[in-house]
């Protein structure tokens, strides 16, 4: 029965196109039910390869079914139907179609087998999410959209790069674990990499994500970082540099985080943050640890959407989203402000919610692999969730400083779409074990135990405790409208300086060797000119002269035909007669 | 007109939940007395350890990124000038 189906990617990608053609209900049914449709798929697939298709003599496949991508593949379909339903009153079709088309190209990413529908799809990915953060159409969205695009291409074909090479090397596109060795395993992983937002290639995030509309940031959240940490498990785990960068990705965002203004761009540093812990799972490799990343993934795919949700509604029904002008929204906005909430105690990983169930995977991964210093990172960078993402985030928006505003809550489908993912992330929280029976290894963890429950309350409490005590004695950091200065600087005010040094270095170099050869050229040209005239009188005087043309008859000739050859006024005939002149006397020369 | 929430307004509300708060604090701190906390490490047998490592972090994070502002911080039209 599978083989009368489309593979799930094309559902989408084709079934966007019908989008613009439909209006009011139907479309908002037929938006709701693509990925209905592809769940369903999903379900009714068994392990194994389908969707073979044959193309210039390689064996593309567009499913690889395994409980790795199976389980990836489910969390991105139940995000398209929370995007969509969170977007369902936006009347922008551009947003609608590069949304779903952006689903789509994930899910081909994510159950490609090889590498050439892999590469195929991953750049559709970069154009329709592009076309996601241009929807604002703001100067700035579409500043960031060309900044974004650009890294993205720039990675894409580091990609395209590697992959070649490994195609070249191995004689086959199919591909599964590569491991780090030889030049196409570290292109690959650049290129990979790249769209984790890993350090030091993350500035296109919190660059761009910000930049979107209330409902298209939603849909950015989850696709591009998750689907490359999709990768990472599948073609590098156990890459010990994984680890560092991981442990780079938790902590030094959450300074950024601390600081930034812009609630999306927050929750976009806390974003590279949560991705850091995946990527410390990955870069541990062990079963428990992959299994932890994993796990992770389905649970921030939902709730770092849910805050997005929560931020995109303050924006949609204030206008505003930067701390310094926001604040006290929960007089009017009160369920928002709950399911913020939820969002912040899931991220925050407090138990009962589904951060927990995930984070404490890869934090006990670490305790097992005795990386006594990573353990103490993860460990620091979970409080910092707490400062940034737990408290900040819906301190600073629904409660703090009363703004004045008095903002509704946002339409019902949006709080619809909010109260389902809070509602996962309860759920997942609670009820686990369907959770765990998707990962790819078998699972022997305990999440619910006397010592993880205590000991993380105990660390969670502790920090909001010093967050209560630093408010109330007034140095914790005031909100101050600013820009902190990261990685994009170096092709955003370096670039602009480098561009600088070449335009007048090179562009001066250019005007002096310009003056130089025209120089040159116009005296190469002078001198050709007063060469013709001078062996035109030269000649023309000694015919006069035998004509017996003598003294004022003579000079009025010779005047006339000096003018003539400079303003090239000389008939034709004439300068022939030069000319074959001029080359009987280089006949006679020679 | 929406009615509108105003819980908090009310300086005896926060102080309620802020009592509450410490209440909590007291709580997990109590809780550790009655559970093993099987560390796999020598620090996370010291009593305490997760709350005491909990405050500092946070008091760095929040020290060392006033500091960061020092060197990172810009005005808002950094990029278009």
């Amino acid at each position: 029965m599978i083989d009368n189906m489309l593979p799930p990617a094309l559902i989408f990608i084709l079934g966007a196109v019908l989008i613009p053609f439909l209006k009011g209900k139907v479309k908002a049914a037929y938006m709701l039910a693509l990925p209905i449709v592809v769940f369903i798929t999903l379900l009714n697939l068994s392990l194994g390869n389908t969707w073979i298709v044959e193309f210039w003599g390689y064996e593309l496949i567009m499913g690889r079914v395994d409980k790795l991508s199976l389980v990836f593949a489910y969390v991105f379909t139940i995000m398209a139907f929370l995007g969509v339903l969170f977007a369902l009153h936006v009347k922008d079709n551009l947003q609608h179609v590069s949304g779903l088309v952006y689903v789509g190209s994930t899910l081909g990413v994510v159950l490609a087998g090889d590498f050439l529908s892999l590469y195929l799809f991953w750049e559709i990915m970069a154009v329709s999410s592009t076309f996601l953060i241009i929807a604002s159409r703001t100067r700035e969205s579409r500043e960031a959209g060309f900044r974004y695009i650009l890294m993205h291409l720039v990675g894409g074909l580091i990609l395209l790069a590697g992959i070649v090479l490994y195609v070249q090397k191995t004689g086959t596109i199919a591909f599964d674990y590569i491991g780090l060795n030889g030049i196409e395993s570290y292109l690959i992983f650049i290129g990979i990499a790249l769209n984790a937002a890993a350090i030091p290639l993350h500035a296109w995030l919190p660059d761009a994500y910000p930049m979107g509309t209330p409902t298209s940031t939603v849909f950015l959240s989850a696709f591009t970082t998750k689907s490359a940490v999709y990768l990472l498990i599948r073609t590098f785990p156990g890459a010990d540099i994984l680890i560092i960068i991981g442990a780079l990705m938790v902590s030094l965002p959450i300074f950024y985080a601390v600081l930034e203004n812009d609630i999306r761009r927050v929750l976009s540093y806390s974003l590279m943050n949560q991705v850091g812990f995946m990527l410390v799972g990955i870069g541990i490799g062990s079963q428990l640890a992959l299994n932890g990343a994993v796990a992770h993934a389905f649970c921030h795919i939902i709730y770092k959407a849910l805050l997005f949700m929560a931020a995109g509604s303050v924006l949609q029904m204030t206008g505003k989203i930067k701390c310094t002008e926001i604040g006290g929204l929960y007089k009017t906005m009160p369920l928002t402000c709950l399911f913020c909430l939820v969002g912040a105690a899931s991220i925050s990983a407090f138990p009962l919610f589904s951060g927990f169930v995930s984070k404490s995977m890869i934090i006990s991964a670490s305790v097992h692999e005795k990386i006594f210093i990573i353990w103490l990172v993860l460990q620091f960078a979970s409080t910092g969730v707490v400062d940034h993402a737990g408290i900040k985030v819906p301190f600073f928006t629904f409660f703090g400083h009363d703004s004045g505003i008095r903002a509704k809550e946002p339409p019902l489908n949006m709080l619809l779409a909010m109260g389902i993912a809070a509602f996962l992330c309860v759920g997942l929280g609670v009820f686990y074990q369907p959770l765990y029976n998707l990962l790819p290894f078998p699972v022997h963890y305990v999440p619910y135990t006397g010592a993880h429950v205590v000991g993380q309350l105990q660390l969670l409490m502790f920090g909001a405790f010093a967050f209560t005590l630093l408010i109330l004695a007034g140095y914790y950091i005031p909100e101050v409208r600013s820009k902190n200065l990261d990685a994009d600087w170096t092709y955003r005010k370096f670039g602009r300086f480098a561009y600088k040094v070449a335009d007048k270095g090179l562009n001066s170099l250019n005007r002096i060797s310009e003056r130089v050869l025209m120089g040159f050229v116009k005296g190469l040209v002078s001198f050709f000119k007063s060469a013709a005239v001078k062996i035109a009188l030269f000649v023309s005087v000694n015919i006069w002269l035998a004509l017996g043309y003598r003294d004022k008859r003579l000079e009025i000739k010779k005047n006339q035909l000096y003018n003539d050859i400079i303003e090239g006024t000389l008939p034709i005939g004439i300068g022939a007669a030069v000319a074959i002149s001029f080359i009987l006397l280089m006949f006679i020369l020679t | 007109m929406k009615k509108e929430l105003t819980i908090f307004d009310n300086p005896k509300n926060v102080k309620r939940l802020r009592l509450g708060f410490f209440v909590a604090l007291v709580l997990v701190l109590i809780a550790e007395f009655f559970v093993d906390m099987h560390g796999e490490f020598s620090v996370d047998h010291f009593y305490g350890f997760y709350a005491v490592y909990g405050f500092i972090s946070y008091v760095v994070l929040i020290f060392a990124a006033k500091a960061l502002r020092k060197i990172t911080m810009r005005k808002e039209d950094y990029y278009d000038r």
